[in-house]
């Protein structure tokens, strides 16, 4: 029960912590669970990263398995609803916010000024995930994939697919 | 080609039903981050967003806390239904991935860490890493009607990619740094006509 609630904490804590998304606080979670708090070996840690990118959904899922991990059911409930709660009450907000005053100047700034940056730091995080690619045949399919999903239709399974296929072949 | 979903007429969820399956349908097709299918889904399939609104609703939830994709879902759930509209694009985005991994987290008490899947992974990460880059090229089309204009809205950007891939600031220093200039330029913009 201590740990349960200990986990709710850790969540609650995080939660607006989490600017730029659930994995910014991954070095956090590590800190709390596995330095300071010793519920979990680095092994198990990086094994509850690892499930959470085989599992398709938003990237904050490695979350509540790390609550998973350490007191079961009750404990990703815990770590779920903690990191959620804050942050989504706050996005409420600010979104009420927004649409209340969807016509004023300052909003339609905000929007227009923020779009651009949006863009460009979603360009970057792609830039930056292919960055350490071992081969030129990685970046190859990294940069044929980017030309699909930008001038076609292609399914993204497909592509996605396709990628486990050349990786599983040792080809990227 | 490109165009035309951008210009279609707004299309609304029928039913808080409607809204739950959708983002349970993207969020079980998102691998290694669910944002390319999202927009696929949001602008081309269901066409409840137009190409400027997905980024601009992205904005704001990139600039709050918390995971943007579950941000990015409240709101648009808030927008047509309110709270339970929110509550219901939220649940449809995490609710069965979350028994997805967790029952993956029960079978696989070692973690997924066996050559072949880190291999597999390695693979669908480069696609990842260019599904990303290739949405964020078709999203730019969206910003054609800003204040910034084309140029402005380049440079901004140019600015923010620099800071992230060159800089290596974090990303609530680059939205510190920049967006005010942005926002204050897009403002300044807006008053001539």
């Amino acid at each position: 029960m201590n740990a349960v609630l200990e986990l709710f904490f850790h969540g609650l804590v995080l939660s607006l912590l989490a600017v730029g998304g659930a994995v910014s606080t991954t070095p956090d979670w590590h800190r709390r669970l596995v330095e300071e708090g010793r519920w979990l070996s680095d092994a198990q840690f990086a094994s509850a990263i690892s499930i959470s990118q085989v599992s398709p959904g938003p990237n904050l899922l490695f979350v509540p398995v790390l609550g998973y991990q350490v007191a079961g059911l009750a404990g990703a409930a815990a770590t779920m609803l903690g990191t959620l709660i804050p942050s989504t009450s706050l996005a409420l907000l600010a979104n009420r916010w927004m649409l209340a005053r969807a016509d004023s100047p300052a909003v339609l700034a905000i929007k227009a000024g923020l779009a651009p940056i949006t863009l460009a730091l979603l360009l970057a995080a792609g830039w930056l995930l292919a960055a350490p690619a071992p081969h030129r045949a990685s970046w190859l399919l990294t940069a044929a994939c980017a030309l699909l999903a930008w001038r076609t239709r292609v399914h993204i399974l497909a592509m996605l697919g396709a990628g486990a296929v050349l990786g599983l072949l040792g080809w990227v | 080609m490109q165009m035309s979903s951008n210009e279609s007429p707004p299309v609304r969820p029928r039913s808080l039903g409607e809204l739950f399956t959708v983002f349970t349908r993207l969020a079980l097709q998102g691998f290694g981050g669910v944002l390319p299918v999202a927009q696929r889904v949001l602008c081309e399939e269901t066409r409840w967003l137009s190409r400027a609104e997905f980024t601009e609703t992205l904005a704001l939830a990139q600039v709050l806390p918390g995971p943007n994709l579950c941000n990015l879902a409240l709101m648009i759930g808030d927008r047509y239904f309110g709270l339970r509209g929110a509550f219901m694009a939220l649940a449809g985005m995490i609710a069965v991935p979350l028994i997805v991994v967790l029952v993956l987290a029960a079978l696989l008490a070692h973690g997924a860490d066996a050559p072949w899947v880190v291999d597999t992974l390695r693979g669908m990460g480069a696609v990842s890493a260019g599904l990303m880059m290739g949405t964020a090229l078709k999203l730019a089309s969206g910003l054609k009607h800003s204040p910034l204009r084309r140029i402005g809205a380049a440079l901004v950007a140019l600015a923010a990619f620099l800071a992230v891939v060159a800089l290596r600031l974090p990303l609530w220093a680059v939205i510190a740094a920049l967006g005010p200039l942005s926002i204050g330029l897009s403002a300044l913009l807006a008053r001539r006509p």
